[in-house]
């Protein structure tokens, strides 16, 4: 993966996979703690406690017949490389939470790439799911969720090229604005 | 300082598109669209799925074809990411593999406006993406 934002639609793509109607995503710039961290929440039909520890092992597809993919592995790795972690907590039932810390100034953190693209891919593309994006830095946050979108739409369709070139400028904006002040 | 864009300036474009939009919207039976889905797992992100999806969101809404643009999991075929499975109203769907934006360029040219082939063409036999997403 090239950056964060890419790895984060791949893990969304996981969460919409698993049904999620409600999807949560936090990033936050900690460069005190030297950390880059970020955090899905999803709704979703969540992982059985006896997958938990193997969705993450990239030598659990070999063992075993069952398919467990890239996503998950590929992440944690990229993390770990750069001194920080992922943790998945999950319930059957009732969704699962992915938190995924870099190390901040780490040379071997990706950058964030187009997050704004990313989100107004996901918002704009399924609207049946309620996005929440979170992003704070030491400068300030960001937040937009579906549902403000919808409600000054009015009516008027989410899923639209218009629609998706505008929350994409918008959030792009709204990020420099809290990074580089 | 520059104007940095907020919600409200939602409500400003919704205006501006309203007329255009509104007419489209009724006629949007999605089986009379030409369907395109992006298999959007970490095989088809990697290799370029996303900006594939991008560019046809913005090139059905500049050549005026109506169409629905959605992302979808794996669809199995790894080693030809980008993948796409494309729908033309009252016809089989066909999967697309190796697509970047120069190919989904001549899918929309070729075969979603003429119904000619063009190269890139997975032989599957069909079964919804849906199903393969089941059975994994
Ligand atoms: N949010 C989630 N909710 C429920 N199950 C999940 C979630 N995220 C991951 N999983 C489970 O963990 C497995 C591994 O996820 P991972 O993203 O690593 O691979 P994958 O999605 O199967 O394949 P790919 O390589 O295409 O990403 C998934 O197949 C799924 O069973
Ligand atoms: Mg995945």
């Amino acid at each position: 993966m090239k950056d964060l934002s890419l790895h984060i639609l791949d893990i969304v793509q996981n969460s919409i996979s698993a049904g999620a109607l409600e999807i949560k995503v936090s990033i936050l710039e900690d460069q005190d703690r030297d950390q880059y961290s970020m955090e899905i929440i999803d709704n979703g039909r969540g992982i059985k406690a006896e997958d938990l520890d193997r969705v993450t092992d990239p030598f659990f597809t070999s063992r075993t017949t069952r398919k467990v993919g890239m996503g998950l592995p590929l992440l944690k790795q990229n993390a770990e490389r750069t001194g920080g972690s992922l943790s998945i907590s999950s319930t059957p039932g009732k969704g699962t939470s992915i938190n995924v810390v870099f190390g901040w100034s780490n040379i071997d953190r990706p950058s964030m790439g187009d997050i704004g693209s990313t989100m107004a891919l996901l918002i704009s593309s399924n609207p049946a799911i309620r996005f929440i994006y979170n992003h704070t830095t030491a400068s300030g946050s960001f937040k937009l969720d579906t549902n403000e979108v919808i409600e000054m739409l009015d009516g008027l369709s989410i899923t639209s090229a218009p629609v998706y070139n505008f929350l994409k400028e918008m959030i792009n904006e709204n990020l420099r604005e809290i990074q580089f002040s | 300082m520059s104007h940095v864009k907020s919600l409200a300036d939602l409500r400003k474009l919704k205006e501006d598109l309203q007329g255009k939009m509104s007419l489209r919207e009724k006629s949007n039976h999605p089986e009379s669209m030409v369907q395109v889905k992006v298999a959007m797992a970490t095989c088809g992100i990697a290799s370029g799925a996303k900006q594939v999806m991008e560019f046809f969101i913005n090139e059905f809404d500049k050549r005026n074809i109506q169409a629905v643009v959605t992302q979808t999991g794996c669809m199995g075929y790894c080693y030809a990411e980008p993948t796409i499975e494309v729908t033309v109203p009252g016809q089989e769907p066909i999967v697309f593999g190796y697509v970047d934006t120069k190919k989904a360029d001549e899918i929309i040219e070729k075969y979603i406006k003429n119904g000619e082939l063009v190269e890139g063409i997975i032989p599957v036999k069909y079964q919804s993406i849906e199903i393969n997403k089941e059975n994994k």
